[in-house]
């Protein structure tokens, strides 16, 4: 059933693609009952499949000669992301209602770029992983280049290259261990089941890593996130954060971390008391969460605050993952269906609540607008989307992070508390872009001494509000009964490799 | 099973979403809910006996990933608390005749603080304690952000920052704690400790980091009730607040430090606090005499009442620290009546303090009222004349608060000094010392408002109303009944103390 969440998105946008100008009213209506038949769909499997297993979805022969298969199949963790990823659909399309230029190719490639998040997160054969994964970045490209905003251009070039760098390496390591098992089959779990030289894995591992880490932001491979985030259309950035970060980091655990389990053990030998692949990586994890939230701190454009706090979180998913412990990859993967959720609300304030009636973005100019006062229910969504990104309970994102943090302490305890100073920094670079923007407390008078009215905006808009509703009440549901996620991320993680669960203990 | 206390938990938040679309009528919206609330505190109070055990337990599994349970219940403290919580927060609601300004916003953030006191002082386990704990932060932030004085903005942002250090590093510790012994529940982590098991724990799991983390722990309480020198924030947060806040801050929320020290740091890490205890004992000291001397040289009311707070919870901190004592081995009769003095001391000082900190800011609306926003103490003189019953009444506030016989605060006070001065005769010497300051200020405070020639511009002063002799009458006449009964509320004390005695080791 799963499978439809795809074939839905990629008819969408084909439909939408071939049908003769018609009207936008027509384009974005069509998109959201495609977006929600795909969230319906993506929560009728998530809710049917219970907290079972990984169900299989889809199995057929696609090139034979090779043995590569159409095979889709859901585990746990698949489940999450797929849910989040119709969140983070309807969400983007309610909040890109007011696109006006070319809308139907606009929401072609937006349905496009949805569909082929839904295949990576569904795909078993790698093959197809990384068909899927490839045909999520050209529409990602042209939303950015046509849609876009400040040098969106040099955004959506950075952004590409960056994206098809990871990839080449991701494939050169896929061949590589294709050739090396000799079996004949691109399948994960016979791939994951084959014992690759120890050795091989050692470079392997490190070359599909970084190739999806790039796309995940990690430091110091994080340069493209921020400058993408900025250039891309609201609803693009919505996406970006939301879900295709998710991807690169989903690809780390599910390909990289299964395929090549040796390739986190020691090296035998240590260099400035760092020894295996496994400390490498959850350095960089560690200095991109404090980096992340440090750059944050000193930006004076709104968006490129979110944009950084981005690359912040995303580092704690992935110190979750190299934790190597049970709780810290739970809360890897609960943080990846958080920060997908509170990033989109985030974005969706910045970009479009904001931006679109201010038409700026600098914190400064918006320091003056009182828009405390003009725009309550912006300053409102923003406390709450603010506090649920700084980690305060109650929120998704507090269940996550207090996950990361316990496994953290397991397993690198200098890191835990060097991620609790990033934490803080969160909380301070949060704290700052909500006094500048919405409660600066400027004197509401102008340069000749006469009082400034508080300036009139549009009113704020139904789809507006719906997609805040979906958003917030998302991560304020997980945060009060984590249980509804928890329950079915905690087996799909036990059913890793075992290798993956002990920490790099026998 | 029952679920009283979560009814009663949930109650102001259903009051809260109700007021945010009351307009004109949130107070009378609020003030119902707020009485309704007291009426069933009192109720869980009267009912909680005499055993000293927990009673209205409520367990059930939340997050069963990481083993954590929605654990619940109220004993002597926690149900005294309550009680206090919801009697401040009334006072406040009566308090807060003159917002005019978004009252619907007001009112809910009130209840919302409300209803984060209750969840604080009747959860069990970390897990949802700091939810509560955190959730009565944000409310009191906007109050003071929103409806301050002139100086709000700086004020807010470092009450909000000061609590926010201090709430990661009570998160850090916990989360350690968890690592080392796979729970977060405080009667569990209790029990460790008190088995002498729980340091090992750590340092098998940790290393030598107890003293951290007993650390840590302090370090969130010390700022929230505060001890010197963590109490800077106060000052300005108190003076800018509305004074209707202010009664909510000293009255209730200070109180959570303290109750914080009672049920999490010293039951867990007593032993750790007794190796301490000496310069524990000189930062106590310092609080209570530097509180008081601070509050002899401030010129505004606010601020003098504001340091008299630090003052009093001195003593608070004075009893605990002085209560941490390495036992010598067996049980010493002399040295544990000591302890319980000492400690029903300091839960009885909570209350009577909560009560008349909260009466004499309730006063200071009165007096800024009519005085037009102006609080310095330069500004009036001779205010008996004009206005005998207010200065009669509040006159009664200010002697409970100086510590008069008959009155409640005397009996507390008596009893930490009783309890502190056996074993810890130097510091309980020496801060004896802030006793005759407090006395000095209050006795100032009569002399240059009350007495002493009337200033042109208040002959007119006008004298409390009937209505407000009404509402303020319930809880002076609760003032004299307790200094004359102080049973009343020992009775459940009592057991309490000795119950939590029996399972604290040092």
């Amino acid at each position: 059933m799963l499978a439809y969440t795809i074939y839905l998105s990629f008819a969408g946008a084909l439909v939408l693609a071939v049908l003769p100008r018609a009207g936008s009213q027509f384009a974005r209506v069509f998109a959201l009952l495609v977006a929600i038949a795909g969230l319906a769909v993506g929560l009728a499997g998530f809710i049917s499949a219970g907290t079972g297993g990984a169900v299989a979805v889809a199995d057929l022969a696609w090139i034979p000669g090779m043995g590569i298969h159409y095979t889709l199949a859901a585990d746990g963790i698949s489940r999450v992301l797929v849910l989040l990823t119709g969140l983070a659909a309807v969400a983007g399309i309610l909040f890109s209602w007011t696109v006006s230029e070319r809308t139907n190719e606009f929401f072609a490639f937006f349905l496009a770029l949805i569909g082929g998040v839904y295949g990576v997160f569904l795909s078993v054969d790698l093959f197809l992983l990384f068909v899927f994964y490839e045909i999520a970045i050209v529409p990602k490209y042209f939303l950015i280049a046509i849609w876009g905003s400040t040098r969106r251009e040099y955004g959506a070039m950075k952004l590409a290259l960056y994206s098809f760098a990871g990839s080449a390496m991701v494939l050169i390591g896929l061949l590589a261990a294709y050739a090396t098992a000799g079996a004949h089959t691109m399948d994960l779990h016979t791939l994951a089941a084959y014992p690759f030289p120890v050795s091989f894995q050692m470079w392997a591992f490190p070359l599909v890593f970084v190739g999806f880490a790039i796309l995940a932001g990690m430091w110091p491979f994080h340069t493209w996130a921020p400058t993408g985030h900025v250039a891309a259309p609201t609803a693009a950035s919505m996406l970006l954060a939301g879900v295709v970060m998710k991807l690169g980091a989903y690809g780390c655990l599910r390909v990289a971390m299964t395929l090549f389990p040796h390739g986190l053990d020691p090296w035998g030998f240590s260099l400035l008391g760092i020894g295996s692949w496994r400390t490498v990586f959850a350095l960089f994890a560690v200095i991109g969460i404090v980096y992340g939230a440090a750059v944050a701190l000193v930006q004076n454009d709104f968006k490129f605050v979110i944009g950084y706090s981005s690359v912040s979180h995303m580092g704690l998913v992935l110190l979750g993952l190299l934790t190597l412990t049970q709780i810290g990859i739970d809360g890897a993967v609960l943080q990846m269906f958080s920060h997908g959720v509170l990033a989109g609300l985030l974005f969706a304030v910045v970009g479009r609540i904001v931006y679109e009636r201010t038409h700026t973005r600098d914190l400064n100019a918006l320091s003056k607008l009182q828009l405390g006062r003009a725009m309550p229910f912006a300053a409102a969504v923003f406390v709450i989307a603010g506090m649920a990104s700084m980690g305060l309970p109650g929120f998704s994102g507090f269940v996550a992070e207090i996950q990361v943090l316990i496994g953290a302490w397991y397993a690198f305890p200098w890191f835990a508390v060097v991620a609790g100073v990033g934490i803080v920094v969160g909380v301070a670079y949060t704290w700052r872009a909500l006094q500048r923007v919405f409660f600066s407390d400027l004197p509401a008078v102008g340069p000749g001494g006469e009082d400034v009215p508080v300036p009139r905006y549009d009113p704020i808009t139904w789809p507006e509000i719906a997609g805040v509703l979906l958003l917030a009440g998302s991560s304020l549901l997980i945060g009060v009964y984590p249980r509804l996620l928890l329950d079915v991320i905690t087996p799909a993680v036990q059913a890793l490799p075992h290798l993956l669960l002990t920490g790099g203990r026998p | 099973m029952s679920s009283v206390l979560t009814i009663l938990t949930i109650l102001p938040i259903i009051g809260a979403a109700v007021a945010l679309f009351a307009g004109a009528r949130a107070r009378a919206l609020a003030m119902v809910t707020s009485l309704a609330a007291l009426a069933f505190a009192l109720w869980i109070w009267l009912s909680i006996g005499f055993s000293g055990q927990m009673a209205f337990v409520e367990r059930s599994a939340w997050v069963p990933a990481l083993g954590i349970e929605y654990h619940l219940g109220a004993d002597g403290l926690g149900g005294l608390m309550l009680l206090l919580a919801a009697l401040v927060t009334y006072m406040a609601i009566d308090a807060s005749k003159r917002v005019t300004a978004r009252p619907g916003l007001y009112f809910a953030l009130v209840l919302l603080l409300e209803s984060g006191l209750f969840g604080t002082f009747t959860a069990l386990n970390f897990f949802h304690w700091f939810l509560f704990w955190e959730l009565s932060l944000i409310p009191a932030f906007f109050l003071i952000k929103l409806w301050g004085g002139e100086k709000r903005g700086p004020a807010a942002t470092q009450f909000f920052v000061y609590t926010m250090v201090g709430s990661v590093a009570l998160l850090l510790s916990f989360v350690a704690l968890y690592v080392a012994t796979g729970t977060m529940d405080f009667e569990e982590l209790t029990r460790l400790a008190a088995w002498g098991i729980l340091p090992g724990l750590i340092q098998t799991h940790l290393g030598p980091v107890a003293l951290w983390l007993a650390l840590g722990v302090l370090l969130g309480f010390a700022v929230k009730v505060p001890l010197m020198p963590f109490h800077t924030w106060l000052p300005a947060t108190y003076s800018e607040a509305p004074t209707a806040v202010t009664m909510l801050l000293t009255g209730a929320m200070s109180k959570m430090g303290v109750y914080g020290l009672l049920r999490l740091a010293l039951p867990i890490f007593g032993h750790e606090y007794a190796q301490i205890r000496t310069p524990l004992l000189v930062l106590a000291v310092l609080t209570v005499v530097a509180g008081a001397w601070a509050a002899a040289v401030q010129k505004d009311l606010k601020r003098i009442f504001a340091y008299s707070s630090v003052n009093h919870l001195g003593y608070c901190l004075l009893a605990i620290f002085a209560v941490a004592i390495p036992s010598p081995g067996g049980s010493d009769a002399a040295l544990n009546l000591s302890q319980t003095a000492a400690l029903d001391g300091v839960i009885l000082q909570m209350f009577n303090h909560g009560l008349t900190a909260a009466a004499i800011f309730w006063f200071l609306t009165f007096l800024e009222e009519r005085s037009g926003g102006d609080l310095r103490l330069d500004s009036f003189g001779g205010l008996r004349k004009p206005a005998p019953i207010f200065c009669g009444l509040m006159g009664i506030a200010l002697f409970s608060s100086l510590g008069l016989p008959g009155l409640n605060g005397f009996v507390s006070e008596f009893l930490i000094f009783r309890g502190a001065f056996p074993l810890a005769w130097q510091a309980a010497t020496v801060a004896v010392l802030g006793l005759l300051i407090t006395a000095a200020v209050i006795l100032t405070v009569i002399q240059r408002v009350f007495l002493g020639p009337l200033p042109e511009k208040w002959i007119a002063f006008p004298d409390l109303t009937r209505g407000e002799q009404l509402a303020v009458a319930p809880v002076l006449a609760l003032m004299l009944l307790l200094g004359l009964a102080p049973n009343l509320i020992l009775a459940t004390v009592n057991p309490a103390v000795m119950h939590l005695l029996a399972g604290w080791r040092f």
